[in-house]
């Protein structure tokens, strides 16, 4: 059984190969089709949990106008809701945009974590971990030591990168010294991050004094990122423009960046041509912590401006699905982190006055992933041809095979 | 280490060292930190509860001087490693299983002697450590017949979750608790389905699915428990609960009355199902060809079996099996769904899976240490230890990633788990 078969290098496998196919080489026109196909879905999904929908569905044979009036404005109402907050509205202006950009900082930084990490054909699930790790160095230096403006935020940020990367490089160590798969230990690290947040957030040095709840002491107003007049933007979102960068500048033009993607395609023909794997694996994955530890720094330094044991939310998953949308490149990544942030963003101005559940945009998110990364799928709804597929499926699990 | 890659130890002539290293390293945590510098009062362990036929005798260490013994003999362990090592070989199975019960009885004895109140029931740590095990059987088993033909399953926490839901929605509207039980398994079929339909189909990477299906669903069930069940949770969120069903005589017998014979249904459903599991995927032609198509795909398509078929069909029937365990939240353990009921069991049920190396009754046997390790944590919260709950309640995550390290033993999954088949 299982002896007989010679221990081959650590996981080289898949991860890398059919992944790579369809994330980057999908077609734009799919993904287009792919994010309308998911918004008709949820919006759909809206309108026949709809009172109103319902009451016209008891004499629809009578009145079907009703029905499908009722129907259309239960969906539309709630995108018209969600547009309203996150990017325009007759009131305030442009202002929602603004909440947007916020929202969509820490995606944005997370989400180039686990692109980085994919292109080096790893499947880094860890984000959350990473940002809440990174979100607790970053903060317990922002409010515990005192120092002067500038060199303390500085600080804060490196420190929050240093979290990161030490949880993330942790587990390329692991990978790459014992073969273990990374998915695994990525979801077992999340957790145990998650319990030591919640240990620390109890204790003396990290809890407010005098406050019985988990919530740290504010960060000093030195190590918060200054933010415009009028609005909860800061100037993280300048930091996820330098990383998106800076990600892009390391894939397409260093040394490092090339190793990377080496590795990514495949691990062994690297290995051949004098690329370090192991070394790759490792600094890989740090570099994915480090980006995820920036999303915690730009939650604790500028959002939020406090730790509490839910800093990180759901935004290491989120920046899963902004990776995947962005087909793992860092400026796909950086609008795909917009996109998913201006969802979140109008969902809140949609729960308030459509009353449809935020619940919705993590429908919404994990549809338009699903029929991206499957494009015959789409095709098919459209009735678009399909025979080219085949062939290149095949192709890359040829790639892949021993 | 005597090889940075694995692909060297192949070659390297000496067993590795993680095993005679972990012993030496457990042996001087239990002499010194929990013997020597432990606390001397005594601890006690109650085997009886309530209702018994007959009571037995509480177990009494004192605690220091028991925990030097314990120490001494892993240390003894730990030199048979060694020596065992020197000579090419390494430690029999049984050698490390008694080291592991010592070293939990030993953390025990230790955590309970330094505890406000020095007593704890072992009755009741082991029954409520299987109750809280359960959906973690259901899971793992889900996991096991999912990736043992091949297909990785990272969406039990989706299936579980689609099963608590369907479960409560449809015991409330029906009345009927057994109604909501097949509904789960339906609804966990459903999840299985679009994982089987993406990743064999489509070709989708089958990890890809599963992450995103557990926020697919997470998503669906939180806006349909606000959109629907919280509009009228009388009709829709008041599930009829499966009874517990005790078998008379045999339920009373002290210790293992309460777990084997004091179940509610789903509880009795798990033994077997676990049963089902293994005699199926060991003991019949339908299991080796399963394992076939895990192992070798393509072999197996040249004798002529349908590769994508079963990978179909197993999915589905993983799908059903956690959609049942899911139903266990709902129809058993609390009165009402509410949103994320399952709280991550599903990743720990995937850990169960490569703990136990994909072999139905480890999956099972390392469900239940990771219900104990719950359950303990809860009952010493209760007695007031020094050990802060967060860190009990990082245990089974720890103790993932020294087995998935290798650290434990290596545990190999089926050679073709993740990899699409397309036939040529």
């Amino acid at each position: 059984m299982s002896e007989i078969k010679a221990p081959v290098l650590p996981d080289p496998k898949k991860p890398g190969n059919d992944l790579f196919k369809s994330i980057t080489q999908g077609p734009g026109l799919v993904s287009v089709l792919g994010v309308i196909v998911a918004l008709v879905i949820g919006g759909l999904l809206i309108a026949i949990t709809d009172e109103k929908v319902g009451e016209a569905a008891g004499y629809l044979f009578a009145r079907p106008s009703d029905f499908f009036s009722a129907l259309w404005s239960a969906g539309t109402e709630s995108y018209v809701a969600l547009f309203n907050g996150s990017i325009y509205n007759s009131s305030q202006g442009f202002a929602p945009l603004l909440e947007t950009l916020t929202v969509s900082t820490p995606l944005i930084c997370a989400g180039l974590g686990v692109a980085l990490a994919f292109r080096a054909g790893m499947f880094n699930i860890g984000a959350q971990g990473q940002l809440i790790i990174g979100a607790t160095m970053a903060a317990y230096v922002g409010f515990a030591w005192h120092l002067p403006v500038v060199v303390h935020l500085l600080l804060v940020i490196v420190f929050g990168l240093l979290g990161g990367a030490l949880w993330g490089g942790l587990v390329g160590l692991l990978k790459a010294r014992t073969g273990a798969h990374e998915v695994i230990l990525t979801i077992m690290f999340n957790y145990v991050a998650l319990y030591l947040l919640d240990f620390l957030m109890n204790t003396e040095a990290f809890r407010r004094p005098g406050e019985t709840n988990p919530i740290s002491p504010i960060l000093d107003a030195n190590a918060i990122f200054p933010s415009l007049p009028g609005s909860r933007l800061h100037l993280g979102f300048l930091m996820a423009i330098l990383l998106t960068i800076g990600v892009a500048w390391l894939l397409n033009r260093s040394t490092i960046g090339f190793e990377f993607r080496a590795v990514g395609h495949n691990p062994d023909a690297a290995r051949t041509a004098g690329v370090n794997v192991a070394r790759s694996t490792i600094l890989a994955m740090a570099f994915a912590g480090a980006l995820a530890g920036a999303a915690g720094v730009a939650q604790v330094a500028g959002t939020e401006k406090v730790l509490t044991a839910g800093v990180a939310g759901s935004l290491g998953f989120d920046a899963i699905t902004v990776a995947l949308l962005g087909r793992s490149t860092p400026w796909g990544t950086f609008f795909a982190g917009l996109l998913f942030g201006a969802f979140r963003a109008g969902a809140v101005n949609m729960q308030i006055t459509t009353g449809t559940p935020i619940d919705i945009v993590l429908v919404v998110q994990s549809l338009i992933v699903l029929f991206i990364a499957a494009p015959p799928l789409v095709k098919a709804i459209f009735g678009l041809n399909r025979k080219k597929k085949r062939t290149s499926a095949t192709e890359s699990i040829k790639a892949g095979a021993k | 280490m005597t090889a940075t890659l694995p692909s060297m130890s192949a070659i390297s002539v000496l067993p590795s060292k993680k095993t005679p290293i972990i012993f030496s390293v457990l042996a001087v945590i239990v002499l010194v930190s929990f013997g020597l510098l432990g606390n001397s009062q005594t601890a006690s362990f109650s085997l009886t509860s309530a209702g018994d036929a007959f009571s037995l005798p509480d177990l009494v260490f004192p605690g220091r001087a028991s925990n030097i013994v314990i120490g001494v003999l892993l240390a003894a362990l730990a030199a048979y490693s060694w020596m065992l090592r020197a000579k090419g070989r390494v430690l029999p199975v049984w050698a490390v299983a008694v080291g592991a019960v010592l070293f939990v009885l030993a953390f025990l004895i230790w955590v309970v002697s330094g505890a406000n109140i020095n007593s704890i029931s072992l009755a009741s740590l082991l029954a409520g450590g299987v109750v809280l095990a359960v959906p973690l059987v259901f899971g793992s088993l889900s996991g096991v017949l999912s990736e043992r033909s091949g297909v990785v399953n990272i969406a039990i926490e989706g299936q579980l979750l689609g099963g608590a839901f369907t479960a409560a929605i449809v015991a409330s509207v029906t009345q009927n608790a057994f109604a909501g039980l097949v509904a789960a398994g339906i609804a966990g079929a459903v999840v299985s389905l679009v994982l089987a339909l993406f990743s064999i189909k489509y070709l989708v990477n089958q990890i890809i699915v599963g992450v995103v299906l557990n926020v697919l669903v997470s998503g669906i069930t939180g806006f349909l428990f606000t959109t629907v069940m919280q509009e009228d949770p009388e009709l829709y969120n008041s599930p009829v609960h499966l009874p517990t069903i005790a078998i008379p005589g045999l339920s009373a017998i002290p210790v293992i009355g309460p777990i084997l014979f004091k179940q509610s249904v789903i509880g009795y459903l798990m033994y077997i199902a676990v049963f089902l599991v293994w005699f199926g995927l060991y003991k019949t032609r339908w299991g080796l060809r399963v394992r076939a198509v895990g192992e070798h795909p393509k072999a197996a398509d040249t004798l002529g079996i349908k590769v994508n078929r079963t990978r179909f069909w197993n999915v589905t029937l993983g799908g059903i099996v956690a959609g049942i365990g899911g139903s266990f939240f709902t129809l058993v353990a609390i009165d009402s769904f509410t949103k994320e009921i399952s709280g991550g069991r599903g990743f720990i049920a995937l850990a169960a899976v490569i703990f136990g190396r994909w072999n139905p009754l480890g999956a099972f046997a390392a469900a239940l240490l990771f219900g104990f390790a719950d359950n303990l944590q809860v009952m010493l919260t209760i007695i007031g230890t020094p050990v802060p709950s967060q860190f009990m309640a990082m245990m089974p995550y720890l103790v993932t990633i020294f087995a998935v390290a290798g650290l434990v033993g290596r545990s190999r999954g089926p050679a073709a788990v993740g990899d699409p088949y397309v036939k040529e």
